[in-house]
């Protein structure tokens, strides 16, 4: 074991790859929110041609691998681009944004569309009743019930696209698989780098699972707590 | 009551039909509702009594016929049916208050919102609405931490902040415990007392005779029988009517 050679020849390149699969994950989640919010309203519209082209963006991200997607946005769509943009190209960085962006609106948009149908249908009703637009029952109303209800699901969507980033290697993103991987091809130091890549993951999602935990306690408990200062 | 203006119609209901699916639920409605007018919709279950009362300020899309609420005929496409919902108050069953709001945000959020007042004026309105109800000191609690008959309360001030004309009562007590109806009847009677053109829905048989003008009584998607309360409770004509009362009186 030589836990020593890595902290101190590899460490430098695996937090220069830690620190790009957080910004990537975090751009990636942000960017996935805002498409997932929108596919879901589409998905959940009256108009026939949103709802199809909701469902079919849905079908095609959850049905194929996100390698080969990954794979068709780096090396494949530029080609096509090519034949109109002259030596066109995405770098490896905003390839992996975009495939996982695009990967999480999916899913976010199934989970979002799952939170909005537990909401009661009592609760829109009186809302459109007292005379409130369909626009204002869903940002006042609908959403934020919504967004409760579906915190644990996201949280499980975020916890797979910061993993999920380790797929970009192939498209050769520099996140922490991708450091890790040139540095063992030249030293051969299997074992100690990939756990330390490993417990790397292990500490993001810790993280996240804390930030969770205290999100969800706050929604929960925020009517009884509020109560409790009455008196 | 008194306070019935026969020269003002607030609500006139031609000929109304509504399906759902296949299914036709109201068979031809014909009823007209006279401001301050207190009007009390009974019937059995499955008589379109709820229906009917949903048609009124739309969440029940009319497959036939008219509506007309304060000279705006509700069923055209043209009129903006959230400005007329604006003056009518509704009242659920099951409250419906907005789980993600305290009391005061739960009333406050309809006159805000649609610039009728502003954030001062409306909680001033929301305190004395809850003070009305006698549930001032709930202000900042959550719905879930409301007893039933206490939502069903805060559901009629939420509904009032708005300044409406006219109120629906959608079984307003059905889903209350038993000791909880009379706080919820007590708010209602009160606001009759005051003129408030009402329809209620409801199967408190004595809440109708006590306090309603005119009591509609619904079967198959209809309106069989109606009159004042002591017609219908005295001297029912239509045998369905009998039968009915016969059973829940």
């Amino acid at each position: 074991m030589d836990f020593s050679r890595v902290f101190n020849e590899a460490m430098p390149l695996l937090l220069e790859g830690l620190k790009l699969t957080v910004i990537v994950s975090l751009v990636s989640i942000l960017i996935g929110m805002v498409i997932g919010l929108f596919v879901c309203l589409m998905k959940m519209s009256k108009n026939i041609v949103l709802r199809a082209i909701a469902g079919i963006y849905i079908w095609i991200i959850r049905g194929t691998p996100m390698l080969v997607q990954a794979l068709i946005v780096f090396f494949g769509i530029p080609q096509l681009i090519q034949l109109a943009v002259k030596g066109f190209r995405f770098d490896a960085i905003t390839a992996g944004i975009i495939t996982l962006s695009l990967n999480a609106g999916a899913y976010l948009a199934e989970i979002y569309r799952g939170g909005i149908m537990a909401v009661p249908k009592g609760q829109s009703e009186a809302a459109r009743s007292l005379g409130l637009s369909k626009t204002q029952t869903m940002i006042k109303v609908v959403l934020p019930q919504a967004f409760k209800f579906s915190v644990p699901s996201l949280v499980n969507q975020f916890i797979i696209t910061i993993k999920d980033t380790s797929i970009l290697t192939v498209i050769g993103m520099a996140e922490i698989v991708n450091q890790a991987q040139r540095y063992v091809g030249t030293t051969y130091v299997f074992f100690e780098t990939y756990s330390v890549v490993a417990l790397m993951y292990l500490a993001i999602i810790s993280v996240l699972m804390l930030i969770s935990n205290y999100v969800e306690k706050k929604l929960k408990y925020e009517g009884r707590k509020r109560h409790r200062d009455q008196h | 009551m008194t306070n019935i203006n026969k020269n003002n119609e607030k609500v006139v209901v031609t000929n109304l039909h509504k399906y759902f699916d296949h299914n036709e639920v109201l068979t031809g409605i014909d009823a007209t509702i006279y401001e301050g007018e207190v009007v009390c919709v009974i019937g059995p279950s499955g008589s379109g009594k709820s229906t009917f009362l949903r048609c009124l300020n739309q969440l029940e899309e009319v497959t036939d016929g008219k509506i007309v609420i304060d000279s705006f005929d509700i069923t055209d496409k043209k009129v903006d049916i959230n400005k007329v919902r604006e003056n009518i108050g509704m009242v659920f069953q099951q409250f419906n208050l907005f789980a993600n709001m305290n009391v005061l945000k739960n009333i406050m959020v309809a006159p805000v919102s649609l610039k009728k007042m502003t954030k001062e004026e409306a909680e001033k309105k929301a305190m004395e609405l809850l003070n009305r109800v006698g549930l001032a000191d709930k202000a900042h609690s959550f719905p879930g931490e409301l007893s039933g008959g206490q939502q069903q309360r805060v559901a009629i001030a939420r509904a009032l902040a708005m300044n409406p004309d006219i109120m629906l009562f959608d079984e307003p007590t059905s889903a209350l415990d038993p000791e909880m109806v009379g706080e919820v009847l007590d708010v209602m009677k009160e606001l009759a007392a005051e003129g408030m053109t009402m329809i209620v829905v409801t199967h408190e048989m004595g809440f109708a005779r006590e306090v309603a003008d005119r009591v509609l009584f619904m079967a198959d998607g209809v309106i069989m029988e109606q009159g004042t309360p002591e017609e219908i409770f005295g001297n029912p004509q239509n045998p369905r009517t009998q039968d009915f009362l016969s059973k829940v009186l």
